[in-house]
């Protein structure tokens, strides 16, 4: 999470209507965006990104959830300028994207931007080596060079053999291990993916945020990802923002989102999510005065559904220690302390929703 | 046509077009006493055909320069392409035909093209099918190139394709042959005017699938070529017109079989030793034997140029690029490779260089006693035919019941009790159809009943357009009541009115005869695989096939005459009703027939309850598309002896008077136009009544 910022984006707005512009003469910066996007929609303006910002450092796999209508495709469009914003900044390694002329756009999307969609959006008349090496060959890369790395990439997705399929012979999972091996061919800094898994069933899916992090783990790229699912946003995410209705609502650590919901409409996605998945062995401790010798040590960070088995085999605990100091012990009692008051306040949040 | 309104809506509308029918059947009764009923005085019209011809004056005059140069410019490559072709040895361009066959459509094409091309040689008619081919060779590429060009401007500036569509329309629906007097004024006597004509006739398909084929690239493929990093040329060419590739590549199919039809036609003027001009002039001779061996040469030459096309614009691509250069370009390689030794063989063997007169046969003599002796052993059944379907249909919708039967038609001296009796049918028939709910229907019963009594040409035409505008006021609201009076406004002004009259009669016929067959037979492919496994060959091989070598069968058997024509035109209309009526009914969406069957409902209250009222707008497609087939061929079928306005159009072209020719072109055009406005707004009723049905 420390790190160098990779990708800024401030104030970010995109506004659909007659003449959008009309709301950003003025150089200074918006004061009350809430106001401002109320005003657009009652003259017929459909703010469909407002005042949006959120950091991405290096190495980062940031997730940015919401339902349908959110605006969270408009954002990622904006940031790759599919889609042209009609006010703020996006900063890629500090410079603003958003300024940027045709042709200087074109250079960062061959060499520093990948991104993945959620129907594939390959070329049907390609077959898959063509289709990876098709951002290649816009370069004007030789054919031997595009092959080449074509390959690199085909073996990392997991597609050897299937080199010379054209798209309608492969499943919905292949195509898309294709649309991912396609936009890391560029050996991109910035991957942005679309709802990459939205379009496949559910056991694919599965596998494919597997792979998914598997690959990151080797890539260590800077990352915005893009879905509508919570639980996939947990799995994937180093931090995750949510977005209505346009706007960003909360921007967290996973944990941070469900154990500190920022409104009741946050609280919906995570009070769906059992707190025992996300509870850190250092968040249920508990500070003993006469601590018993001799207990196992285990990480504050570990999550603690994985050190059930642990606690099972010491019925007086285990000692949460880190870097050599003593934080605490975790038993069976504190555990299921931190869980009850947890899930109270998780229902009290609910209850007053 | 008034249910589906409010009750009392319903009963005005009844009362007005009892009104009206009730107008009609006095100014008829009437039109004795006063003669200007029957026919639209003269002094009424305006001599819009002279205008026409003192306008396309000016135009020649002032421009003939400009267009005998293009004419010029075009015989050039027209020249080299049939010379090229007469001075390839057959079996080069065989060899190199049956290739290309393999490479579209595998070893099935490429016998069919073997096959069709032996026969050719064998009939001795291969340096006509050349010059032909020359035709097309030549004004495909050209139309290929104007409708893409268009096409592109269309997708890229929206008010270019505002403005082209419309214009496509009409030229579509002006019959081909109203374009090939302005196109000989212009361009002068000689082969380019076919080819002129094929392109003005061929560019429009293209441009449509050029539109539609760059729309409907997914918006996630230009995504991905733009974060690709595609510059905009690339975007378009690599991206763009790469995916949508076979949309395009259909266009050029539609475009091909719309050339070739085009340049068939357009040998009618005379002066290309083509395949055309060999059907026709053997026609005209009665020659039927010879003209039916030319005229399997242009059918064959449709199919295989069409399968041929449809195969490369649906071909899977299987290429390898990481091959050298010989494999990437392996067809191109055998394929000059095979011509170059089919030519050096021909060098050798001089039977491969120039057919043998030896080897060729000509089946026109037996086939022509074949034939002669076929009618006159079946002349009872078919003249029985031929006078039933005149008497009964094509006479009483013409002249009237009242004027058709007589002892020699119909076997009886009609008398007043006659009239009485038919007149308590057809009022009884309406009020039956009244008392179950159907108030169109009686309506229909009782606009038909005076019609066929009168017959179309004695309704006077006050009578007729009133009752025109009304249907099109109830079809279609104000706007379709305008369309109808603009249209009959300008039939009558044009002095179209009593051949129009005739066009309507026999074409009408036509189409509701090619839609009670054709959608029946629609139903039954629908209802049974097997039978549409059957119908479909014939289905592709009737279109396909340049309409006017349907004339040749027909002829042969029925002789020149109205009766000729009518099957003409039911024989190429009937197909639309069919496919849209087998289409429409295929898709009725599953869940809705697992609906009714677990409901209960038997075979034939599925068929009739369910899936023919859903199929309902897509039946309602087949009829426009009917009708469209039928006024084109309308035009065609002048050839075996019509009567209407597509004689007009024939007589202004051989007579070379542009502005009665191209008047009645235009009158065509505006009935055709008028037609598809009906048929749009039945469909959208059939529609509208299904809104909601489908999730």
């Amino acid at each position: 999470m420390s790190g160098d910022v990779k990708l800024s984006c401030r104030n970010l707005w995109k506004v659909y209507g007659p003449d959008p512009g009309q709301y950003f003469k003025s150089s200074e910066p918006v004061s009350d965006a809430a106001q401002l996007a109320a005003r657009m929609r009652s003259e017929k303006h459909i703010p469909a990104a407002i005042n949006v910002g959120f950091d991405v450092h290096v190495g980062e796999t940031f997730v940015i959830m919401g339902l349908s209508g959110s605006g969270k495709s408009t954002v990622v469009r904006c940031l790759s300028r599919l889609i042209d914003a009609d006010h703020g900044q996006v900063l890629l390694d500090g410079e603003d994207l958003l300024a940027k002329s045709n042709r200087e756009l074109i250079d960062i999307r061959r060499h520093k931007m990948g991104m993945v969609f959620q129907n594939f959006g390959l070329l049907p008349h390609l077959n898959v080596i063509e289709n990876i090496a098709f951002p290649l060959r816009l370069q004007g890369l030789s054919p031997a060079d595009q092959r080449e790395r074509a390959a690199r990439v085909i073996d990392l997705v997991g597609l050897g053999g299937r080199e010379n399929a054209y798209p309608r012979q492969l499943s919905g999972g292949q195509q898309q291990r294709v649309g991912i091996a396609r936009s890391l061919a560029v050996e991109p800094e910035l991957w942005l993916l679309d709802e990459p898994f939205s379009a496949l069933d559910p056991l694919i899916r599965r596998q494919m945020q597997d792979e998914f992090l598997r690959i990151q783990r080797v890539l260590k790229k800077s990352i915005v990802f893009i879905t509508h699912d919570f639980l996939e946003a947990l799995r994937i995410a180093d931090r995750m923002a949510i977005m209505r209705d346009g706007r960003v609502v909360q921007i967290g650590t996973p944990e941070e989102l469900i154990l500190h919901p920022a409104d009741d409409y946050v609280a919906q996605f995570t009070g769906e999510v059992p707190r025992i998945k996300i509870l850190r062995a250092g968040q249920c401790a508990e500070a003993l005065a006469n601590r018993p010798e001799g207990l196992p040590q285990v990480d504050p960070e570990a999550r603690v559904e994985g050190l059930m088995p642990l606690l099972a085999a010491n019925p007086k605990g285990v000692d949460v220690v880190e870097g050599g100091t003593y934080v605490g012990t975790l038993t069976a009692a504190s555990l299921v302390a931190a869980l009850a008051a947890s899930e109270g306040a998780q229902a009290r949040e609910v209850a007053h929703g | 046509m008034a249910e589906g309104r409010g009750a009392g809506s319903s009963l005005s509308g009844a009362v007005v077009w009892l009104a009206l029918l009730g107008l009609a059947l006095g100014l008829a009764l009437l039109q004795v006493r006063f003669p200007v009923l029957h026919a639209y005085p003269a002094d009424w019209q305006l001599p819009l055909g002279d205008w026409l011809n003192v306008l396309m004056q000016w135009l020649v005059d002032h421009t003939k320069p400009f267009f005998r140069f293009l004419s010029w410019v075009m015989g050039f490559p027209l020249q080299w392409v049939s010379d090229l072709l007469a001075w390839l040895p057959w079996s080069v361009s065989a060899v190199a035909a049956v290739l290309i066959a393999y490479q579209a459509g595998k070893r099935p094409l490429a016998i069919f093209t073997g096959v069709s091309l032996l026969y050719v040689l064998a009939m001795g008619l291969w340096p006509d099918t050349m010059n032909s081919l020359a035709l097309v060779a030549v004004s495909v590429p050209l139309a290929i190139a104007l409708g893409f060009g268009l096409g592109v401007a269309g997708f890229f500036r929206p008010r270019v394709e505002r403005f082209l569509t419309p214009m496509m329309d009409v030229t579509q629906t002006v019959p081909a042959f109203a374009y090939l007097l302005p196109i000989l004024m212009l361009f002068g006597f000689g082969p380019v005017v076919g080819l002129i004509a094929g392109v003005i006739f061929a560019f429009p398909p293209m441009v449509k699938n050029t539109i539609v084929g760059l729309r409907e690239v997914p918006s996630e493929i230009i995504e991905s070529g733009l974060m690709s990093g595609a510059t905009p040329w690339q975007l378009f060419f690599r991206v763009r017109c790469a995916a949508g590739l076979r949309q395009i590549l259909l266009g050029v199919n539609q475009t091909t079989m719309a050339a070739l039809s085009m340049i068939i036609i357009a040998s009618i003027i005379g002066g290309s030793e083509d395949i055309g001009w060999k059907v026709l002039s053997t026609l005209r001779k009665a020659e039927f034997g010879e003209s039916l061996v030319a005229g399997i040469v242009i059918a064959l030459m449709a199919m295989v140029l069409d399968r041929i096309t449809y195969g490369l614009a649906t071909r899977e691509q299987d290429m390898d690029h990481d091959k050298g250069f010989l494999a990437r370009h392996r067809f191109g390689v055998t394929l000059l490779a095979a011509m170059i030794a089919a030519y050096g063989l021909s060098l050798v063997v001089p039977a491969l260089q120039v057919w043998p007169e030896g080897w060729t046969v000509d089946p026109s003599g037996p086939l022509n006693r074949g034939i002669e002796a076929f009618v006159i052993a079946a002349k009872p059944v078919l003249d029985a035919t031929k006078n039933f379907v005149i008497f009964a249909f094509v006479l009483p919708l013409k002249i009237g019941f009242y004027k058709v039967v007589s002892p020699f038609t119909w076997g009886f001296t009609p008398t007043l009790w006659h009239a009485a009796f038919y007149v308590v049918l057809v009022v009884g028939g309406a009020f039956y159809a009244r008392t179950r709910g159907r108030g169109g229907l009686a309506i229909a019963t009782l606009s038909f009943g005076l019609i066929l009594f009168f017959g179309l040409t004695n309704m006077t035409w006050p009578g007729l357009a009133a009752l025109l505008i009304y249907f099109g006021y109830r079809s279609g609201g104000m706007r379709l009541a305008l369309w109808s009076a603009a249209a009959m406004g300008f039939i009558l002004i044009s002095g179209s009115y009593d051949k129009a009259v005739l066009s309507v009669q026999l074409c009408g016929l036509a189409v509701v005869a090619s839609f009670i067959i054709g959608s029946g037979l629609g139903v039954l492919a629908a209802e049974s695989d097997r039978f549409s496994r059957i119908l479909r060959p014939i289905n592709d091989t009737l279109q396909t096939m340049p309409p006017f070598v349907l004339l040749i069968p027909i002829i042969m058997i029925f002789k020149i005459g109205e009766f000729s024509a009518l099957l003409a035109i039911i024989s190429y209309a009937v197909v639309a009703p069919i496919r849209y009526t087998e289409y429409g009914i295929r898709n009725v969406p599953k869940e809705v027939i697992e609906a009714s069957t677990s409901l209960g409902c038997t075979r034939s209250q599925l068929l009739w309850r369910v899936k023919i009222p859903l199929a309902m707008p897509n039946i309602m497609l087949g009829l426009n598309q009917a009708i469209m087939f039928g006024i084109s061929m309308l035009v065609i079928s002048a050839l075996v002896g019509t009567d209407d306005l597509g004689q007009i159009i024939y007589i202004g072209l051989s007579k070379g008077n542009f502005g009665i020719g191209f008047l009645a072109g235009i009158a065509m055009a505006v009935i055709a136009l008028l037609s598809d406005q009906f048929c749009r707004a039945w469909q959208k009723r059939s529609e509208a009544r299904l809104e909601g049905a489908y999730p």
